[in-house]
């Protein structure tokens, strides 16, 4: 696309390999003063990688960066502030125990404005000052003094924003901002961005929500393998384009949803309330059936229980109170409670659990694909009393790289080699593999390309057919509420309600899930 | 900003893969480097001919049959202490305190051999002597596992006071058991009966204790590979919360798993007072517990390879104190030696797993003209 204003940023032919992966291949992006751009990629597309270079985190292997059409090398964080450049990561990179305040001149010299210049004193109501009129002028909600400890995800975030705003950046990048958002706070963050907007800054968003670029921004440029495939107008385009442009091939965008089939039953839940290790209360009074042949969606801002809720049922969490009652398919009813994992197993309940931390609690990420197949059924008897059998775990393994299409050099490749959606191919492969009555995931498409997240719905809807009781935690409103049956909003550890996938609207989940208290209403 | 940044002088990143190939052509290279800054440093401190001083160290070890032997049993006795380290270290449990687990060990079979001498048939005694002291070690390795398992205790601190508690306990015994009295030590225990003695097989007097690194040596072998048992602690060890989220036991492992550490120090306690020794000191054990966990984390806890980094250590322990009697050099001479070699080993590990890039500065000026 011509343009003929000169680009505030320009990136020329850049390059940046780590080891055998090509995470950036020549790539050609022009970036103009005043608009907002989006970065649209699959993980793993490069699209971080390509901001980490302008934010002065890597350094590139090739090319270069041009600024007002003059060449810079930008080698570190420092030199990026220097020509106005500031990155908003998607880990947050704050002193807990200091305030907003402190966080936000955190690093910086005397001479920009901080200090008090006779004394060289730390002047830190001067910088109160000046960050109260930098959110005044953009419509943030910050109190200068407020302990980052006590400050929601969401409020990092601005401290994080305003961050780059005091140190004068006129280009700012996010990766990814939303993901810890709710959709209210996701508006509010859009309205502030408009207003930068407004004011003549220059903003990148890293994305691989489509819904998103369509949202917020004027123009979109598109990432994929590390290549750079172009860039389109926003306003002119549409998200069916902008999905085939990212995955290289025509894809469908809808997710099915059988109708659930002889519908019992399965688990039902009573009155769970569990307390964390120091005490603080995760689950209060919670309520819920997961029925046969049906998905049951859960929906809720992260850390409002969801954890807990799932590894309760599964075994691995203290319960204070309440029932987890397991009922079979003759009716017959087994409290969970105060069993461990092994001994759930040993009652014949086949309880598959896909964890939020893959590589941390579903897998081994030093082990390789058929050790970590045998985490299941290393306990079956082998030919040799005390010893592993090792046979079948690696059919096993051979069965689900076929099978779930996994790319892997091999299956004596530690899983923490593969990338984020072949790992969890390669978990929720050795889950379904164990025949599950119940199958609970946690963010299961978390990180993964669209090719790996439809595949991973299609895995879902498989069991569900198969009549397993499915538990699904989500993250993804648009997600939830196109897989879901029922869908159950956590609030704060509470049920705020749950509402039937089919008629529910994306608004009044949202709600919900901001609704403090919560009365249940399902 | 008119100030032209430059671009770093180098990168360092980490390697994705690396053929086996390359990895022990970097670790042979490094143990080549570290000859040519040996030879460079004796050469300029002691005026030597390095070269002499290398055929020296080889003499030290392997000159005679009786070198040889005794090479074989310095390394069978290392050998076996880290191995029975391994399974520890691979679940992440931090045994220092092989060392203790091996005195506790040895403290068994003298109290068998000094107090049942003579009271019960030989072929008992040995036997008696043999549970005890695997008995002992098993015990002092239980207490700090049980602590761990139950309270989370540090085993790092816990297992390394084991140390000086089995030693300090070995010091009282020396003093009741003295022999002859007041000369602050025991002597040859039984030299006169031998009871107690493990029979001497072959006519060689380490065979035994080189035959019992060998099978130890492969029971652990198939141990961590192969059994249930293995594959378990190796879970506990990557990633507890695996662990506990496909039903292992987490404490029972971490227990269980100790005791087979305990047990095979006691063994090694045993073969030292009944099978080489005959005696006991408060340094019978030499320093080879902690030693052993430098075997153990050279050979990346794999028992074989242990053998391989066992066997660099006893040389140059043995060929260092070759050269200091052979030169007249400080016996400290020798220790840097060892030194040095262990640098370059323990440091071409980072070689291995980093890859480091120079700027190409040439390249890049052909470009700017």
């Amino acid at each position: 696309m011509q343009d003929s204003r000169t680009p505030a940023v320009s990136m020329r032919n850049i390059t940046k390999v780590f080891g055998t992966i090509v995470a950036n291949n020549k790539v050609n992006l022009d970036i103009y003063k005043g608009e907002i751009l989006s970065l649209l990629g699959e993980n793993g597309s490069g699209k971080t990688t390509l901001m980490n270079m302008l934010s002065g985190i890597y350094y590139p292997d090739e090319g270069e960066i041009l600024i007002d059409g003059k060449p810079v090398q930008i080698s570190s964080p420092r030199d990026a502030y220097d020509y106005g450049i500031g990155m908003i990561h998607q880990h947050f990179k704050l002193v807990n125990i200091f305030s907003a305040a402190q966080n936000i001149i955190l690093g910086m010299e005397s001479d920009q404005g901080v200090k008090n210049s006779r004394f060289g004193k730390l002047d830190i109501a001067k910088a109160s000052k000046r960050i109260r009129e930098i959110c005044d002028l953009y419509g943030f909600d910050v109190d200068p003094d407020q302990k980052v400890y006590d400050m929601s995800v969401s409020q990092k975030q601005t401290v994080e924003i305003v961050k780059v705003l005091y140190r004068g950046a006129d280009i700012l990048i996010l990766d990814e901002p939303t993901a810890v958002l709710t959709p209210q706070e996701t508006e509010k963050l859009f309205n502030v961005l408009r207003n930068m907007k407004a004011d003549g800054k220059t903003v990148i968003i890293i994305t691989h929500k489509l819904h998103e670029v369509e949202a917020i921004s004027d123009r979109v440029a598109i990432l994929r393998k590390g290549e750079y495939i172009g860039d389109l107008i926003t306003s002119e385009t549409n998200a069916q384009e902008m999905t085939n442009m990212m995955v290289g091939r025509e894809v469908k965008l809808n997710i099915e949803r059988p109708e659930p089939k002889n519908v019992k039953p399965r688990v039902e839940v009573k009155n769970l309330t569990v307390r964390s290790e120091d005490g603080i209360l995760k689950l209060d009074n919670v309520s819920f059936t997961a029925n046969t042949g049906e998905v049951l969606g859960i929906a809720g801002i992260s850390g409002c229980g969801q954890k807990e809720l799932l590894e309760a049922i599964a075994g691995l969490q203290p319960i204070e109170k309440g029932e987890v009652l397991y009922v079979e398919d003759d009716g017959t009813e087994t409290n969970l409670v105060g069993m461990d994992p092994l001994e759930i197993d040993k009652k014949g309940v086949s309880l598959a659990f896909v964890p939020e931390d893959r590589l941390g609690m579903g897998l081994v990420a030093n082990m390789n694909l058929a050790d970590n197949m045998m985490l299941r059924s290393f306990r079956r008897k082998g030919s040799i009393a005390g010893f592993t059998d090792r046979k079948t775990p690696r059919e096993l393994a051979e069965k689900v790289v076929e099978e779930l299409e996994v790319v892997t050099p091999g299956i004596d490749t530690p899983v923490r080699r593969l990338s984020g959606g072949n790992v969890q191919k390669v978990l929720v492969g050795r889950e379904i593999a164990m025949n599950p009555t119940v199958l609970m995931s946690a963010y299961a498409v978390r990180g993964l390309d669209i090719n790996a997240s439809y595949t991973i719905y299609d895995l879902i809807n498989r069991q569900k057919e198969r009549g397993v009781a499915v538990i699904f935690v989500g993250e993804d409103l648009d997600v939830l509420l196109e897989l879901s049956d029922r869908i159950l909003v956590l609030c704060g550890g509470k049920v705020s309600g749950i509402v039937d996938g089919r008629t529910a609207d994306k608004n009044g989940v949202g709600l919900l899930m901001t609704k403090v208290g919560g009365d249940a209403v399902g | 900003m008119d100030k032209q940044k430059k671009e770093p002088l180098i990168h360092i990143t980490k390697r994705k893969m690396i053929s086996k190939k390359s990895e022990w052509a970097i670790r042979l290279g490094s143990i080549v480097i570290a000859l040519i800054v040996c030879a460079i440093i004796t050469t300029i401190t002691t005026h030597l001919n390095p070269f002499a001083v290398y055929a020296s160290m080889w003499e030290g070890s392997f000159g005679t049959e009786r070198k040889i032997w005794s090479l074989l049993k310095e390394l069978s006795i290392l050998l076996m202490i880290s191995v029975a380290l391994a399974p520890a270290f691979k679940m992440k449990f931090w045994n220092l305190g092989g060392g203790g687990q091996t005195m506790a060990g040895v403290l068994a079979t003298a109290a068998c051999m000094i107090t049942m001498a003579g009271k019960i048939p030989n072929g008992l005694l040995i036997f008696i002597s043999f549970v005890s002291a695997l008995c002992a070690g098993a015990l002092w390795a239980f207490i700090p596992a049980f602590c761990k398992a139950k309270w989370n205790t540090n085993e790092t601190l816990f297992t390394l006071m084991m140390n000086y508690v089995a030693t300090q306990l070995v010091a009282y015994y020396i003093i009741i058991w003295e022999s002859p009295k007041g000369s602050g030590k025991i002597g040859i225990i039984n030299s006169i009966s031998e009871a107690g003695w493990l029979p001497v097989i072959g006519g060689k007097q380490y065979l035994l204790v080189v035959i019992s690194a060998v099978i130890v040596t492969v029971f652990m072998y198939i141990y961590l590979r192969y059994t249930k048992h293995g594959y378990e602690l190796s879970v506990v060890g990557e990633s507890q919360n695996t662990a506990k989220y496909v039903g292992i036991n987490v404490g029972k492992v971490i227990v269980r798993t100790l005791i087979l550490t305990g047990l095979i120090c006691g063994f090694v306690g045993w073969l030292l007072v009944a099978g080489t020794d005959h005696t006991m000191t408060t340094t019978i054990e030499g320093g080879r517990g902690f030693l052993g966990v430098m075997v153990a984390w050279l050979a990346h806890f794999n028992p074989i390879g242990m053998v391989l980094s066992g066997l660099l250590l006893v040389f140059m322990s043995r060929g260092a104190g070759e050269i200091s009697t052979a030169f007249g050099l400080n016996k400290s001479f020798g220790d840097i030696l060892t030194g040095i070699i262990l640098f370059f080993v323990i440091g071409s590990e980072f070689f291995i797993n980093y890859q480091i890039h120079f700027r190409k500065s040439h390249r890049k000026e052909a470009a700017d003209v």
